[in-house]
C-alpha cells in the first residue's frame, strides 16, 4: 500500500453504502416528468373502461337497460354481473377470506358499488355511456353503524351467507358479523381489572379514513390471443400475488400472466387489493381480444376502493395507586364495510391489534375483534401501516393519557414507569409477541431534554392561569406518544396471504465489467428502493451503489416476493438482499484466493476487496474479481457471478420512537396551529438517512391529516359526505408544520444488518400525538376525551361542552 | 370526472360574445377562469353545449385607477395581487384576494368569474358590497349597471340576464384613513370559508359584509351604521342577525354562527386600528 491507495473511510464513502444520504436515483425521472405511470401507458387499439356505479348504499337491483349505451358510437361492450356469471367471475375472493361481488348481483350494499362495466373506444365514449344506462334500484334499509347492524332486527346485508354460521375467522353469531378474533387471557385480565386500584375505561373510535395516494388505482390489461399470454400492467403493490390470485380466478397457467407494476404515485396500502376494476379489464380484454384500460377518478378512488380504519375501541386499564400497569382489556367493534376485504395476513383477521400492549410492560391482557358488516365501501387496508397497528398504537396512547388522568399523574412519567426495560428483550408480551429489541428509556429521556419538556409543562401552567384571568383565548397542548411498530411480515410460519407466505426475495447479476443488478419481490411506490436497495448491496459486495441497478415490479423477470407494505421491504426484501450479496461475496472470496494464490482461509474481506491477511498490499478489489469470474477457467467453480436469496424472517421488526407536540388551540374558533412537532425515530440500522427523514416527513403529514381532518363519512343513508378533495382532507405545505427529526440507533439482533423499517413508524406514532396534544390542551378543564378529527368545529365542541365559551 | 360533449367558441370581441350568447342561449355559458364551471362540467351537473371562452376578448383585462376603480372581468386573483396601485389604493382587495384558494387557481381564475357565478362561497360578492361595487353587464339591449348589493338573489341565481356577460367591476375609491380587515376561517388551503367577514371603518361611515353564511353574500346595513357609531357588539349583533348558515362538513349552523361573530370581531378590531 503506498499513500495513493485511499484509506477504508475513502473507500466506504465512494461505495454510497450504509448510512449515505446518497440522492434518490429515481428522481432525475420524475422531477423532469419522465415518469411511467399506469395512466401513461398506450397500447394500439387500446380501449377504456368505466363503471356504472350505484347511487345507493343498499338496493335490490331491479333491472339494468343498457341498449341506449350500447347503440352509441364507439361503445363496444357493457358488462354486467350477468354476463361475467357464467366465467364465474361476478364475484371473486377477497384477501380476508370473504367474497365480494365485482359487478351487483342482484343488490348493491355501498354508494359507489360497482354495476356494470362499459367499454369504448375513448374515454368520453365510455362516460357518455354510463350516462344512458339505465339501472332501475328497489331501496332497502340501510345501516350504517356497526352497532346498529348487529341489534336482532337489523336489515340483512348478506344475503348470499344467509344461514351460515361458520365463516372465514370461526363462527359468526348474527347476519351482519363476520368473526370474533380473541387473544390473551380473559380470566385472568378481568380478576386484575376487579381488584385493581385503579381502573381507567374509554370508548375510543378510530373514524374511517382513506390512503388517497396522489395517483389513483388502475390497470391496463392485454390479452395477446395468439400467444395465449395475459400481461396486465397495474398499480400492484403485491405483483407476484397478483399474478398467482389472477392465476387462480381466471383458470390462465400462471407462467401465461404477465403482471407489470410501472411507476406507482403512492400506495400507502390502497393499492394491495384486488378491484372489480382489474377483473372487469381482464374479462374486457379476453373478450375484445384489446387492450382494456381502467383507472378510476379521485370521486371513486375516495367512494369505492380500500378505506382504512373504522374502529371502535372499548377499552378498560388497571394499575397500581403509584401508576404501575398491571392489566388491559380491550374490545373493538371493527366496521369493515358491505365485503371482508381487509388485507392482513390471513391468519390474523384484525391484523396485528394484539400489539396494542405498545411499548410497555403489561403482565396480562385480552383482545376480542368483532367484525361487522355495514352499507359502506369494503377495504380495512393498512394506510401507512402494518395492519392494524395505526389503530393499537393510536388506543394504548390514548389509554396511557386517560390513565394519567385517572391517577393525576404526570403522562410522561406514567410511560417511564411502565416502559419495557432494555433489559428484558427479547420480550413476550402478553399478547404473544416477541419484541426483538429495544431501548425505551434512553430514546425518551433524549425525546424530553430535546424538547425541554420541563418547560413546556411549566408554560402550559402559565397559559391556564392567564387564560383564567381573561388574558387570552388560546390554550396551550402538549401531545405525547411512544410507540412500538411490529413490521416486516413476515415469518412464513405464521404469516401468509391467501396460502402465500410472507418471504420475499432478491436476485443479484454482477456483469463482468463490475456493474451490477438486483431484482426484487417489493415494489417501489415512492419509498426509493433502487437508492436504498442498491446501498445494502454496495456495502456487502464491495460495489459502488451507483453501478447497481435496482429493478422490481415485473413478474417476469424478477423473483417471486410478497411486495410491498407494511413496511416489509427492508424487513424482508432488504434482509433477502443482503444475504444475496453475502452469497456473492462468498464466491468471490473464492476467485480471490485463486487469483492470489493463497487459500480462501488466508483472504479477509476489506469494504471493497479482498485482501490476504497480514499482507494488505495483496488484494483483489470486487471490480477485478468480477471479470475474473467471466474470463477465468477456476478449478472447483462455475463461470459467473450471481446469487439469489429468498428470505424468510425468523421475528417481526419491532421499530420504535418518541414524538413530542405543541399545539396552541384557539378557544373561540377550534382552529389549532402545530407549534412544534419532535419525532425520535428508532428503525434500527439507517441506510439512508436522508431518505429516513424524508419517510419521517410523509408520514407525520398523513398522520397530521387523519388526526386534523380526513375522513370518509356517511350521512344515515349511506351517502359519502366526503368524496372530492374539498372536503377529504391531504395537507399541503400550507398546513404543514415544521417537523425536527432524531433518531437513536437499536439494531435487530435477526436481521441481516440491523435494519427495521421505517416508512410507517411516523403516521402509527404522528397520530396519537397531535391527538393528545389537542386532548391535553384541555385537561384541565376536566376534560378526558375526544374521538378524531380534530377539525375546528369538533375542536370548539370541546371548548363548547365544557363551558369555555361563556 | 369527464364532461359531455360541447362546442367550443373563443371569440375576441364583446360583441361576438354577446352574439353567440344570444345565439345559443340555454346551451351556451360563457367561460372565464374555468374553476367553477369546468368541475361541474366534469361532474357532468353542468352540460353546456357550447363554451364561449372569453380569454381572447383585449376588452375584458385590465385594471384602470380613475375617477373610480375599474378592474376587467378577466383580471385574474393573481393580476389584481400583483397590481401596486390597486394595493395602495384599496388594500383589502389583495389582503382578501391571497386568501381565496391556492397560488395556481389564482393564476388563472378571474375575479370577474368570482362575482359572477353566484355561489355564496366566492370571498369577492361580499367584499364588493363590503365596498360598494358596482357590475357593468352587456347584453344584446346594450349595457347597465347593477349594484353589487343588488346583484344577489340566492345560490346561482343573480340579477344577470342570461345572455348579458359581466364585463367590469367598479369600485369607488375608499375615503382616505379608511381601516379595512378581509378575515377568514377555513379549514385548509383552498378551501370556501367556514365564516368569513370584510369590513371598512372610516370616520364617520363602516360597511360590513360577510361570506358563505347564507344562500348569497350578506350585507349588513345596520352592523356598518351601528360601527360607524363606534358600536361593535352592536355591529357584530345586527350582522349576526341578517346571517343564515347551513349544516355541512365545515360544521354545524350553531358552530358557525359563533365563529362568524368571533372573525367579524376580529375583522373589525383590525380594521379600526387601520384607519387613520
Amino acid at each position: 500500500m503506498n499513500e495513493m491507495t485511499p484509506n477504508q473511510s475513502e473507500r466506504a464513502e465512494k461505495l454510497k453504502g450504509l448510512g449515505s444520504s446518497r440522492k434518490r436515483v429515481e428522481d432525475v425521472r420524475f422531477t423532469q416528468g419522465k415518469g411511467n405511470y399506469v395512466d401513461d401507458i398506450k397500447l394500439p387499439g387500446m380501449l377504456f373502461g368505466d363503471f356504472v356505479r350505484s347511487p345507493y348504499a343498499h338496493a335490490r337491483v331491479v333491472s339494468i337497460d343498457a341498449d341506449a349505451a350500447k347503440a352509441l358510437p364507439g361503445v363496444v361492450a357493457v358488462l354486467t354481473a350477468a354476463d361475467l356469471a357464467p366465467l364465474g367471475l361476478h364475484w371473486m375472493p377477497t384477501l380476508a377470506g370473504d367474497k365480494q361481488m365485482v359487478l351487483a348481483d342482484g343488490k348493491v350494499l355501498f354508494q359507489g358499488q360497482e354495476v356494470a362495466f362499459v367499454v369504448a373506444t375513448d374515454r368520453y365514449a365510455a362516460a357518455d355511456a354510463v350516462e344512458l344506462i339505465e339501472v332501475e334500484y328497489e331501496e332497502l334499509p340501510v345501516v350504517t353503524d356497526p352497532f346498529k347492524a348487529l341489534e336482532p332486527g337489523a336489515p340483512v346485508l348478506r344475503e348470499d351467507l344467509a344461514g351460515k354460521t361458520e365463516g372465514a375467522h370461526g363462527p359468526r353469531r348474527h347476519h351482519n358479523h363476520i368473526f370474533t378474533w380473541e387473544q390473551g387471557d380473559k380470566d385472568a385480565t378481568e380478576q386484575v381489572l376487579s381488584g385493581a386500584d385503579v381502573v381507567a375505561e374509554e370508548m375510543i373510535y378510530y373514524h374511517r379514513t382513506h390512503p388517497c395516494p396522489l395517483e389513483t388505482c388502475g390497470c391496463v390489461a392485454s390479452m395477446d390471443k395468439v400467444a395465449g399470454k395475459l400481461t396486465v400492467w397495474g398499480t400492484f403493490q403485491a405483483p407476484h400475488a397478483v399474478r398467482t390470485v389472477a392465476s387462480l380466478i381466471s383458470g390462465i397457467a400462471e407462467h401465461n400472466i404477465r403482471i407489470i407494476s410501472p411507476d406507482i404515485g403512492g400506495g400507502f396500502g390502497n393499492k394491495v387489493g384486488v378491484y372489480p376494476g382489474y377483473i372487469c379489464s381482464i374479462v374486457a380484454s379476453i373478450v375484445t381480444g384489446k387492450p382494456v384500460k381502467w383507472v378510476e377518478d379521485r370521486m371513486e378512488n375516495l367512494m369505492a376502493t380500500a378505506f382504512a380504519r373504522d374502529y371502535w375501541m372499548k377499552g378498560r386499564i388497571a394499575a397500581t395507586k403509584d401508576g404501575k400497569i398491571t392489566g388491559l382489556w380491550c374490545h373493538v367493534t371493527a366496521d369493515h364495510g358491505g365485503f371482508d376485504a381487509c388485507a392482513d395476513p390471513t391468519k390474523f383477521p384484525a391484523g396485528f391489534f394484539n400489539i396494542c400492549t405498545g411499548s410497555y410492560d403489561i403482565p396480562v391482557a385480552y383482545l376480542a375483534v368483532d367484525g361487522v358488516y355495514t352499507n359502506k365501501a369494503p377495504g380495512g387496508v393498512a394506510y401507512r401501516c402494518s395492519f392494524r397497528v395505526t389503530e393499537a398504537a393510536y388506543f394504548i396512547e390514548r389509554m396511557i393519557e386517560v390513565l394519567a388522568i385517572k391517577l393525576g399523574m404526570d403522562a410522561a412519567e406514567l410511560r417511564r414507569v411502565n416502559f419495557i426495560r432494555k433489559d428484558q428483550f427479547p420480550y413476550h408480551s402478553a399478547l404473544g409477541w416477541e419484541y426483538d429489541s429495544g431501548d425505551y428509556h434512553t430514546a425518551w429521556d433524549k425525546a424530553l431534554a430535546a424538547v425541554g419538556y420541563e418547560d413546556l409543562r411549566a408554560e402550559q401552567a402559565d397559559r391556564i392561569e392567564a387564560f383564567r384571568r381573561g388574558e387570552t383565548r388560546k390554550l396551550m397542548g402538549i401531545g405525547l406518544t411512544f410507540f412500538t411498530e411490529i413490521v416486516g411480515a413476515g415469518p412464513v410460519k405464521n404469516c401468509d396471504i391467501l396460502g402465500l407466505g410472507m418471504f420475499d426475495s432478491c436476485e443479484i447479476r454482477i456483469h463482468p465489467t463490475g456493474s451490477a443488478i438486483a431484482r426484487l419481490g417489493t415494489i417501489s411506490q415512492g419509498q426509493g428502493h433502487a437508492t436504498t436497495f442498491a446501498q445494502i448491496l454496495a456495502s456487502e459486495i464491495g460495489l459502488p451503489a451507483d453501478d447497481i441497478t435496482i429493478e422490481e415490479g415485473d413478474t417476469d423477470t424478477a423473483p417471486y416476493g410478497l411486495g410491498t407494505y407494511g413496511s416489509r421491504s427492508t424487513p424482508v426484501a432488504g434482509a433477502a438482499t443482503a444475504m444475496a450479496g453475502r452469497k456473492i461475496r462468498a464466491k468471490a472470496q473464492m476467485i480471490a484466493a485463486y487469483l492470489l494464490e493463497v487459500h480462501d482461509d488466508d483472504v479477509e474481506w476489506d469494504v471493497d476487496r479482498f485482501v490476504v491477511k497480514g499482507a494488505p498490499e495483496r488484494f483483489k478489489t470486487m471490480k477485478e474479481i468480477a471479470f475474473a469470474a467471466y474470463n477465468q477457467a477456476i478449478p472447483g467453480l462455475e463461470p459467473g457471478l450471481e446469487a439469489v436469496s429468498y428470505y424468510d424472517p425468523p421475528n417481526m421488526t419491532y421499530p420504535f420512537g418518541a414524538y413530542v407536540c405543541v399545539v396552541d388551540v384557539d378557544v373561540d374558533t377550534g382552529v389549532t396551529d402545530i407549534r412544534r412537532f419532535y419525532a425520535l425515530d428508532d428503525c434500527g440500522t439507517r441506510i439512508n438517512p436522508m431518505i429516513i427523514e424524508g419517510q419521517v416527513h410523509g408520514g407525520l403529514t398523513e398522520a397530521l391529516a387523519i388526526a386534523m381532518g380526513q375522513e370518509i363519512a356517511y350521512d344515515e343513508m349511506g351517502n359519502v359526505k366526503t368524496g372530492t378533495l374539498m372536503d377529504f382532507f391531504v395537507p399541503t405545505a400550507w398546513e404543514t408544520p415544521h417537523y425536527e427529526t432524531d433518531w437513536t440507533t437499536t439494531p435487530s439482533p435477526h436481521h441481516p444488518i440491523g435494519a427495521k423499517g421505517v416508512g410507517e413508524s411516523p403516521n402509527v406514532g404522528g397520530v396519537p400525538c397531535f391527538s393528545n396534544a389537542v386532548n391535553d390542551a384541555f385537561r384541565a378543564f376536566g376534560h378526558v376525551h375526544a374521538h378524531m378529527p380534530h377539525d375546528h368545529w369538533r375542536v370548539w365542541k370541546i371548548a363548547h361542552d365544557l363551558g369555555l365559551h361563556g | 370526472m369527464i364532461p359531455g360533449a360541447f362546442d367550443y367558441h373563443r371569440p375576441t370581441t364583446l360583441a361576438e360574445a354577446t352574439g353567440l350568447l344570444a345565439e345559443h342561449g340555454d346551451a351556451a355559458r360563457v367561460l372565464a377562469g374555468g374553476h367553477s364551471l369546468i368541475p361541474m362540467m366534469k361532474l357532468r351537473m353542468a352540460a353546456p353545449e357550447h363554451l364561449i371562452d372569453l380569454a381572447a376578448i383585449e376588452a375584458l383585462r385590465g385594471i384602470a385607477l380613475g375617477t373610480e376603480i375599474r378592474i376587467g372581468a378577466m383580471v385574474t386573483q393573481a393580476e389584481l395581487i400583483a397590481h401596486e396601485g390597486l394595493a395602495a389604493a384599496c388594500p383589502i382587495l389583495r389582503e382578501a384576494a391571497l386568501q381565496i384558494a391556492d397560488p395556481q387557481v389564482r393564476y388563472v381564475g378571474t375575479v370577474g368569474g368570482n362575482v359572477a357565478n353566484g355561489d355564496p362561497g366566492n370571498d369577492m360578492p361580499g367584499l364588493m358590497q363590503c365596498l360598494g361595487a358596482r357590475y357593468a353587464l352587456t347584453g344584446p339591449d346594450g349595457s347597465r349597471e347593477v349594484a353589487a348589493r343588488d346583484f344577489y338573489h340566492s345560490a346561482y341565481v343573480t340579477e344577470r340576464a342570461e345572455d348579458e356577460i359581466l364585463t367590469a367591476i367598479l369600485i369607488p375609491h375608499p375615503a382616505p384613513g379608511t381601516g379595512y380587515a378581509y378575515e377568514k376561517q377555513k379549514r385548509k388551503i383552498g378551501d370556501y370559508a367556514t365564516a368569513a367577514a370584510a369590513v371598512m371603518v372610516g370616520r364617520s361611515a363602516a360597511s360590513i359584509a360577510m361570506t358563505n353564511l347564507a344562500d348569497r353574500p350578506i350585507w349588513s346595513q345596520a352592523a356598518g351604521a351601528a360601527l360607524a357609531s363606534g358600536d361593535v357588539a352592536g355591529a357584530v349583533a345586527a350582522a349576526l342577525s341578517e346571517i343564515d348558515p347551513s349544516d355541512d362538513n365545515r360544521g354545524p349552523a350553531e358552530f358557525k354562527r359563533h365563529v362568524a361573530g368571533v372573525i367579524l370581531k376580529r375583522a373589525i378590531e383590525r380594521a379600526r386600528a387601520r384607519a387613520a
